[in-house]
């Protein structure tokens, strides 16, 4: 039995690349932000800091492997 | 004075069964382990972030590892799902999590439940520190 069974094939995400990592970004950076900080300010501040060094490093790496691949 | 001993030794002996109590309740069900330490909007933060993650990579048909000693990737796999706690086995028992890929953004599913586990260990970490005190 599989997740298919219980759900219409519709709701099956296939995401873009640039899609999935921005949502993993947003999920991972909340988690972080509120773990390794302490206090609503420092944690809403060091979670953006996830999130833009997340989809940045996501840039970098697409830039590094079209220059790789070239 | 007198009254303030048997205080103190019942706020520990507090403090010391939610450090347990915490964590295993933050790993069956993500986020709860600080909901019961009245950190409301923490919790229900951790819930939503780790349970959509996990859900997600199950609707992105992600793998969901068994118990196994093969490959170390595979084992790894499973450590990283088993800090799910709930939702692995809730997975589990459904058989969910066991189609074969048939597109290749179910690798990114597979990898989402993985991080929702080892985000879930870390959110117990937070529990546990949480209870004792080392974080308010």
């Amino acid at each position: 039995m599989t997740i298919l069974t219980f759900i219409p094939a519709a709701l099956v995400l296939a995401p873009s690349h640039f899609t999935a990592a921005v949502l993993f970004a947003v999920f991972a950076s909340v988690v972080f932000a509120i773990t390794q900080r302490s206090g609503f300010r420092d944690q809403f501040r060091y979670g953006l800091y996830c999130f833009a060094m997340f989809v940045g490093g996501v840039f970098v790496a697409g830039w590094l492997m079209l220059l790789l691949r070239r | 004075m007198a009254n303030s001993s048997p205080v103190k030794a019942n706020q520990a002996s507090q403090a010391t069964v939610m450090a347990v109590v915490a964590p295993a309740v933050g790993w069956m069900i993500p986020g709860a382990g600080h909901l019961i330490q009245r950190r409301w909007i923490r919790g229900l933060l951790l819930m939503a972030s780790i349970g959509t993650m996990f859900i997600l990579g199950l609707l992105m048909e992600g793998h969901v590892y068994k118990p196994n000693g093969g490959d170390i990737l595979d084992i790894l796999g499973f450590v990283g799902d088993v800090g799910a706690g709930g939702l692995y086995v809730v997975s589990r028992a459904m058989d969910w999590g066991q189609a074969a890929i048939a597109h290749a953004t179910a690798d990114y599913g597979t990898k989402y439940i993985i991080v929702a586990g080892l985000l879930n260990f870390i959110s117990m970490a937070d529990a546990y520190h949480i209870a004792i005190g080392k974080k308010q």
